[in-house]
């Protein structure tokens, strides 16, 4: 979600988020309910067809689940010797199939459709919740992700221009003094724009 | 245009006081608001949507008080403040123009069909479904532009917007700024920018020491910090 969405036009792209979202948690549990290796086999034609219908480059799914391999490539072994080597390459499935699935929900939701799925999700419970500030609150967390990013990288060059390593501390201090800044004027500018409760 | 009213307006960060006793009625279309660093212009221009609330004296909008009744007045002005990148909401540049759209109840292609225009108008189609933090820091800026104009403020007021820019893009906000049919209330310290402009407030030291033709007080100025 955090800037990974690939703009698309595909079935899988123009599905209400509430939809793909709850497909999604059917999916998992199924998934994980799975039981003989040829299950799973299917499991994985029917994701890898979806990826293809919805026309993800192939690079922006790796750079997804690439790294869930590494994981894995290390789980699977280490649960054989406990389990052998059918437990284990059905449990290293399970989990490289929900993390496919979850990929390709992020890739192709936009996440202020995730926002409005979270508002249509909650309307039950809205005596107890304001949905509208809980998809808000998602919404800063995902934003924060790329502006602290950008904030130690600029301490970081700052720090090289000047030719300083110094400790941990001197790369602290100056990444929270900016961040508090930044959380300053994200709050004015959220109030300026209307959010002011 | 709006009537925009500060009168005997004093406010104090602690115990320092940064602007005292401010009078000034300000019904003109473009209006720019110069002076030293310090001086007290940004907490002015944050008074005139609320964003900082006077100790002493009043503002309005229109005749509506600004400290009673913000929620109301934010809806008529829109504020651009100098980093594009702290007013950036959404991860993606049409999620972000569309945002200052929620709670105002427009259906969905009514919202698209105005971010759209919008992205359009400021030469950011292209980018609708880009990463927003990626931007240049002019598209950005046009961006956030973008984003206030969305939704049709009657004034717009702008803590140097082109601050952070080159010269290419800064003079490409300013021309933007000056198109507008809205009334805008400018600070900056790049005097070029208020050419044409209707009426310049000088502030010094938390007063306004010269007001009246961009002439006549940007003169006054000059002679001020020179
Ligand atoms: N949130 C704050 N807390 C405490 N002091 C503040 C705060 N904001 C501004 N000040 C102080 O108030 C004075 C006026 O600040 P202001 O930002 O209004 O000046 P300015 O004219 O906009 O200056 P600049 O040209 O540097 O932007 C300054 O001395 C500043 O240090
Ligand atoms: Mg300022």
């Amino acid at each position: 979600m955090i800037g990974l969405y690939v703009p698309g036009r595909s079935l899988v792209h123009r599905a209400p988020a509430v939809v793909k979202l709850g497909m999604l948690a059917a999916a998992v549990v199924t998934i994980t309910l799975l039981r003989e290796p040829w299950q799973l086999a299917v499991a994985a034609a029917a994701i890898a067809a979806l990826f293809a219908v919805a026309r993800v480059p192939p690079r922006a799914a790796a750079r997804q689940i690439v790294p869930v391999l590494w994981l894995l490539a290390v789980a699977v072994p280490v649960q054989a010797f406990f389990g052998g080597w059918t437990a284990a390459v059905m449990m290293g499935g399970r989990v490289a199939a929900s993390v496919a699935l979850a990929a390709l929900f992020t890739l192709t939701t936009q996440v202020s459709a995730v926002l409005d799925a979270c508002v249509t999700l909650l309307a039950p419970f809205r005596r107890w919740v304001d949905a509208d500030r809980v998809g808000l609150v998602l919404a800063l967390t995902i934003r924060c992700v790329p502006l602290t990013a950008d904030i130690v990288r600029e301490v970081l060059e700052a720090r090289r221009a000047r030719g300083a390593q110094g400790s941990i501390m001197a790369l602290a201090v100056p990444v929270i003094v900016r961040s508090l800044q930044s959380a300053d004027e994200l709050g004015d500018a959220l109030i300026a724009r209307g959010f002011d409760d | 245009m709006s009537v925009i009213e500060f009168s005997g307006v004093t406010h104090a960060y602690g115990e320092r006081e940064v602007l005292r006793g401010i009078d000034l009625v300000l019904t003109e279309h473009r209006i720019g608001i110069v002076g030293a660093n310090g001086s007290g212009k940004s907490t002015l221009a944050r008074m005139v949507n609320g964003l900082v609330k006077p100790d002493r004296g009043t503002v309005s909008v229109d005749g509506l008080d600004v400290a009673r009744n913000g929620r109301e007045v934010r809806r008529q002005v829109g504020f651009v403040f100098t980093n594009p990148d702290s007013q950036i909401v959404m991860p993606t540049v049409a999620e972000d123009v569309a945002f200052t759209l929620r709670r105002r109840g427009l259906s969905k292609a009514d919202v698209a069909a105005r971010v759209a225009d919008a992205l359009e108008r400021f030469g950011l189609a292209a980018h609708a479904d880009h990463p927003a933090h990626r931007l240049s820091g002019g598209q950005k800026q046009l961006l956030a532009l973008a984003a206030v104009l969305v939704a049709e403020p009657s004034l717009v007021v702008a803590d140097e917007p082109t601050t952070l820019l080159d010269a290419r893009n800064a003079r490409r906000i300013s021309e933007l700024l000056d198109a507008l049919p809205q009334q805008v209330i400018v600070v900056t310290h790049q005097l070029e920018l208020l050419e044409g402009f209707d009426r310049v407030v000088v502030i010094e030291a938390g007063e306004v020491v010269a007001d009246g033709s961009p002439d006549t007080a940007l003169g006054i100025y000059r002679s001020l910090i020179a």
